[in-house]
């Protein structure tokens, strides 16, 4: 099949004055007896993985195998929060790295991911916090990262819709904002990583799922799928909340637990709040789509779970975050809530690259920040897959971190990622 | 709304509970040397999904820790037994 032309301002006059059709963004492939790589899951890191092996490292037998739709995952669930402003040695460097890929990436994968740096504001809710506050902008800055130490008075003018008043919960003692950060569209980032991976040639394989793996002693050559069996040189597990249950399947266990996360979204109204705000004194995070609606979520619910359902309790403490911090919010109407399946680790750290297995790779256990992630994530696994050679920007997330007494616990968050 | 039959106190609210984790696991000895079977008892879940039997204890009820069976991928509640059958100190 002829491989898709490129998006242009050119192309889409002409198809408004001759009504000519688009074409499918990405081939309807059937999976091939063998592939150079085949990358499990088709979220956002599968296929941004993909990608980078194609344009980056000239591997183009490459296949990503899907188990429901293309963006069924938490790819297409997610709160779209794109920001780099992190503390450890390590995470600094990283996230940086991905807000540079997506600063550019519109135009890397001719297609409009509407990257919206629209700034995230984090607040702080006592003199304690906001001296940890200006540590991180501290440290961001001495990376080269831009980050704004703000007092009361600055985020007042800056929000002035917040709650300000004598009898509030939670006073505002300032905050720390990354103009940088914001958000992107989660949807476009999954079609346009696939739509540019496949012009490469990669395969998009959907309705595939795997179901075991093919193993020649220590080695893995390839997987069992629901669409027959499937040869590989190499292969990546990028499943996100079903890691360990994709893994079990070679008797493996790993340090992640599947919790539900959700994610709200009110009824739009009109501009309103141009930032992202996050809550210092739960965990809450709120901005307003380019609809209009208020998109906002909180904690994980605190069992684990695969139902992608979420419970009610967790719509209550939510929506009274939202108006602890924003009052006005209290007259909105909820329009839709959902929840995705959140690989939780132990230190909120993901884990990625190699595994006891030769020629097996696993990317997963991203907690709450692997949208911000995709871009960098598949990154650094191509380049660990293509060179075999760990990128140095994901050395202090590997596998076997806690073994070495060396795991990366950015929010403090402890061992049992269930407690609030 | 998950909703947890407590064998005291009848089905109530999962809010009134405090989960505990999986109750399949098991520590290694006192006093073990074994960094490998620390780390994997510290480290490691099972995260089934599946089948799971859990602890939940009734903090907002009669403070007993519970085992309760669920299925993690449906989220079909079964029994819930106490952790620490009667009698056992
Ligand atoms: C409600 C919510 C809000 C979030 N908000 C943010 C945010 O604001 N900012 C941020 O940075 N991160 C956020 N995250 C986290 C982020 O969405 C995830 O970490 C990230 O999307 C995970 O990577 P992915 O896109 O590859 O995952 P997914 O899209 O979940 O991709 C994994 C894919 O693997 C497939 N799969 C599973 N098993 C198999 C199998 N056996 N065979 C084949 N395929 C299989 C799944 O169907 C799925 O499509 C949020 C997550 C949730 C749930
Ligand atoms: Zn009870």
């Amino acid at each position: 099949m002829k491989l898709l032309s490129r998006y242009s301002a050119f192309g889409l006059a002409r198809r408004a004055l001759t009504g000519a059709r688009w074409q499918r963004a990405w081939r309807a492939a059937s999976p091939r007896g063998s592939y150079d790589v085949v990358v499990v899951g088709g979220g956002g890191h599968g296929l941004a993985t993909a990608y980078y092996l194609a344009a980056r490292h000239g591997i183009r037998s490459v296949a990503v195998l899907e188990r429901g739709y293309l963006g069924s995952g938490n790819v297409g669930r997610n709160t779209t929060i794109v920001r780099s402003n992190y503390l450890l040695p390590g995470n600094t460097e990283f996230f940086e790295h991905s807000l540079k890929l997506w600063e550019g990436l519109s135009h890397e994968l001719n297609f409009n991911v509407m990257l919206s740096q629209r700034g995230q504001l984090v607040l702080a809710h006592n003199p304690v916090q906001l001296d940890v506050l200006a540590r991180k902008g501290n440290t961001m800055r001495l990376n080269g990262i831009d980050a704004e130490l703000m007092q009361r008075a600055d985020v007042e003018r800056f929000l002035p819709f917040l709650d300000y008043s004598r009898e509030c919960r939670f006073p505002i003692y300032g905050g720390l904002l990354q103009r940088r950060a914001g958000t992107a569209r989660h949807d476009a980032v999954a079609w346009g990583y696939a739509r540019a991976a496949d012009r490469l040639g990669v395969d998009i394989i959907e309705n595939c799922e795997v179901t075991g793996f093919l193993r020649a002693g220590e080695r893995i050559t390839g997987v069992e799928t629901t669409r027959g069996r499937i040869g590989a040189g190499r292969t990546a597990v990028s499943v996100a909340g079903h890691s360990s249950h994709v893994m079990s399947l070679l008797g493996m266990r790993l340090p992640v637990e599947s919790h539900l996360l959700q994610a709200f979204v009110t009824e739009p109204i009109k501009p309103f709040l141009d930032c992202v705000i996050s809550f210092g004194a739960e965990l809450f995070y709120v901005s307003q789509s380019d609809k209009g609606g208020m998109v906002f979520g909180g904690h994980i619910d605190g069992f684990n779970s695969y139902t992608q359902r979420g419970q009610f309790p967790k719509v209550q403490t939510v929506a009274e975050c939202a108006v602890a911090l924003i009052p006005s919010m209290s007259r909105l109407r909820l329009l839709r809530h959902w929840a995705g399946i959140q690989d939780m680790t132990p230190d909120g750290s993901p884990l990625i690259g190699r595994t006891p297995f030769r020629d097996l790779y696993l990317n997963g256990g991203w907690c709450y920040q692997g949208f911000k992630a995709t871009p960098a994530a598949g990154w650094c696994l191509a380049h660990t897959i293509a060179t075999e050679q760990e990128h140095p920007l994901i050395r202090h997330l590997a596998l076997d971190r806690f073994e070495r007494g060396n795991g990366s616990d950015e929010y403090g968050l402890g061992l049992r990622t269930w407690v609030q | 709304m998950l909703r947890i039959p407590c064998p005291h106190c009848g089905e109530r609210d999962y809010t009134e509970f405090r989960y505990g984790g999986d109750a399949g696991r098991t520590r290694p000895a006192h006093g073990s040397q074994s960094v490998r079977a620390w780390h994997d008892h510290v480290f490691l879940f099972a995260n089934p999904k599946g089948a799971h039997r859990e602890y939940w204890q009734h903090v907002h009820g009669c403070r007993q820790w519970l085992v309760l069976e669920r299925d993690t991928a449906t989220g079909s509640v079964g029994r819930a037994s106490l952790a620490r059958p009667p009698g056992v100190p």
